[in-house]
């Protein structure tokens, strides 16, 4: 009991064709930013700083769909948002509609700490970003090649799509001809993957963290904002834990997500792990999610009812796992 | 058992000193609304058009935050919000940052059930109103001169206000109006929430936000398990500061306690509104399948209105004395 603990999320809901060696990447990516938290941790940095700092490599690592790499809107531009939350007094801070900022984490982080509101989003959230000075950037900047050659392929099934993240190159041999049974959101899952980002820290102080950042749905409509900015859907930190969800927004901000394992470790006694899994398995009706967890005791837990997360955790006593699958 | 709505246009700061032509409207508009609500009810309209139909009413309303009589963004401007939640379903819609939609709980509601999103904000959502061809007006339909001053007020106090209920100039003399230590002003939102004899329940809640306001600020109203929520327990509409809502999740929190605490509707709104969120904060509205009715808020007052099929029914502003 106590200690540190740290989990990272960079989606749920994988292709299980998922070329070896994108699989390989995407786990290197998440090592990476685990060790990151983990010597801030050790350091003694508090929670809402590691959660910060981890979410801001993810974002910055085009590899997963926040920041650069985030997923396009129907118009070919990126919207991104963010939020985070501070256990210890629930402060929150969130955006949405982030056009040239470089790190919307950071811009929620900014909303928390710097303004009186909670949540700012689009024109008004552009024009905070510049009164506070931070990195911005031409809306190109966060558009990769991938995520052109999936718009299209979008549009051509002229449906929503999560994410996709195998290349063409890959597609060939895994994706073409290969009839995936999986499904997320009515689509194959094969053209199906959120990858949203997010971290959850507790440090050893007991305080909670929580953090969430997108580019959301492939192909979306300008202004649709989904659960990651929204503060108990895809993010939520109490005194008692710090969660960050992924998979279909609808699902998670019609269960309230996050908050669902907060208030069933409050309401009904729950541990941590109990918690997560009752949320994964009685709270998504249909929808597909995953979601990372901590708690202020220093455990480390996370759940899916999809095929894969992409996930890595780790705890002060040693423990450390990174992984996609079951 | 039986049908139950209730329905609120904000809760807040408001002075007992209210003076009767600024409280007479209020009340009648409440009683308006609510007559709308039942009438609807007992015709079996689904709660949730019920919902939606008592909340353009209100948005109609100039007296209130929402709609027409929106409290002004720090620049002058509108930004209206709003969301809509189907508690048989779990089905959601919300929008923000709505500039020329006359009503944004329909658009909240056409989110939900025409497009594969449930939150669209800003040019988007005003775009996507264009399309749907929704009643769209000039943005100064929604101005009003008493939300002008509101504003005037709140920049010269240097402060972010939810709203007030005093008049502002009084026999020329600036009269300050009366803030809560914290430097808010506390009024605002509207809402309804619903349930039908056979326990399907549905919550809808419309705003204008905060006076003075950073543009592009979204509070509680458009955030599901915030502002509104409804499951197969209950239906919520919370107002207040958005803030404090968001952070306390509260029309989650409220079904939550019923659904893990197996305590009851009044029970669940009271411990939330009074335990679990600071005072002066919040107020807002519940039903429960059962039918049962809960209004509480920790502010002065909240403006609010109640019927039960038993043939109950409540329109007031402060807690009977």
């Amino acid at each position: 009991m106590g200690g540190w603990a740290i989990a990272v999320h960079g989606g749920a809901g994988v292709d299980p064709n998922l070329p070896l060696e994108r699989q390989e990447e995407a786990k290197q990516l998440l090592t990476r930013c685990l060790n990151l938290g983990i010597s801030a941790l050790r350091s003694n940095l508090p929670a809402i700083d590691v959660v910060e700092l981890v979410v801001r490599e993810l974002e910055t690592d085009p590899l997963f769909n926040s920041g650069r790499g985030s997923a396009l809107t129907e118009k070919g531009t990126v919207e991104m948002e963010a939020s985070i939350m501070d256990g210890p007094q629930r402060r929150c801070g969130a955006v949405s509609g982030l056009t040239t900022v470089k790190n919307p984490i950071s811009l929620a982080r900014l909303v928390m700490d710097k303004s009186p509101h909670s949540y700012l989003a689009f024109s008004g959230a552009e024009h905070f970003a510049r009164q506070q000075g931070v990195e911005v950037v031409d809306n190109e900047y966060f558009i990769t090649p991938d995520n052109v050659g999936m718009l299209k392929l979008a549009k051509e099934a002229n449906t929503i799509l999560f994410d996709y993240r195998i290349p063409t190159s890959g597609y060939e041999t895994c994706g073409s001809g290969v009839e995936s049974p999986l499904q997320m959101n009515g689509l194959p899952i094969s053209v199906y993957a959120p990858e949203t980002v997010g971290c959850v820290v507790v440090d050893r102080e007991g305080r909670c963290a929580a953090a969430t950042s997108t580019g959301g749905l492939m192909n979306k409509m300008t202004g649709r904002i989904g659960d990651s900015p929204l503060i108990g859907a895809g993010t939520y930190a109490c005194n008692v834990c710090g969660v960050s969800c992924t998979g279909e927004g609808e699902a998670i901000i019609r269960g309230t997500l996050a908050r669902e394992v907060a208030a069933v470790m409050e309401y009904k006694g729950l541990g941590l792990q109990q918690a997560v899994d009752f949320v994964i398995k009685h709270r998504l009706d249909e929808g597909k999610a995953g979601l990372i967890a901590v708690s202020n005791t220093g455990e480390v837990a996370y759940g899916f009812n999809c095929n894969g997360l992409f996930r890595g955790c780790a705890t002060e006593d040693g423990f450390m796992e990174v992984g996609i699958w079951e | 058992m039986g049908w139950a709505i209730a329905l609120h246009g904000g809760a807040g700061d408001i002075p007992f000193s209210l003076p009767p032509e600024r409280r007479q409207p209020r009340e009648e508009a409440l009683r308006h609304c609510l007559q709308i609500g039942v009438g609807a009810l007992q015709a079996n309209m689904p709660p949730l058009d019920v919902v939606e139909l008592v909340v353009r009413e209100l948005e109609d309303i100039p007296h209130f935050n929402a709609g027409r009589g929106s409290v002004l963004t720090n620049k002058g401007t509108v930004e209206m919000e709003a969301s809509i939640m189907d508690g048989r379903t779990k089905k959601c819609g919300a929008v923000s940052g709505l500039r020329t939609v006359v009503n944004a709980i329909s658009l909240a509601r056409l989110v939900m059930e025409k497009t594969p999103h449930i939150y669209l904000g800003f040019d988007g959502a005003e775009e996507y109103a264009k399309e749907q061809g929704v009643e769209t007006v000039d943005s100064s339909h929604f101005i009003t001169a008493e939300n002008v001053e509101r504003l005037q007020h709140a920049k010269e106090a240097s402060i972010v206000e939810i709203d007030y209920s005093t008049h502002p100039l009084q026999n020329g003399t600036k009269k300050v109006a009366p803030i809560a230590a914290n430097g808010d002003c506390q009024l605002g939102t509207v809402g309804c929430v619903a349930v039908d004899s056979k326990g399907n329940l549905a919550s809808a809640t419309s705003t204008g936000g905060l006076v003075n306001k950073m543009v592009g600020r979204i509070g509680d109203s458009p955030i599901i398990g915030a502002g509104t929520y409804a499951n197969d327990h209950c239906a919520v509409s919370a107002t207040g500061k958005g803030e404090a809502i968001i952070r306390g999740t509260v029309a989650r929190d409220v079904a939550a306690m019923m659904e893990f605490k197996g305590v009851s509707l009044m029970e669940a709104a009271d411990c939330v509104v009074h335990e679990r969120t600071p005072k002066g904060t919040v107020g807002l509205v519940a039903v429960s399948a059962a039918g049962e009715v809960a209004m509480s808020y920790n502010t002065t007052g909240m403006f609010r209105a109640c019927a039960t099929e038993d043939g109950y029914s409540e329109v007031a502003i402060w807690p009977a004395s």
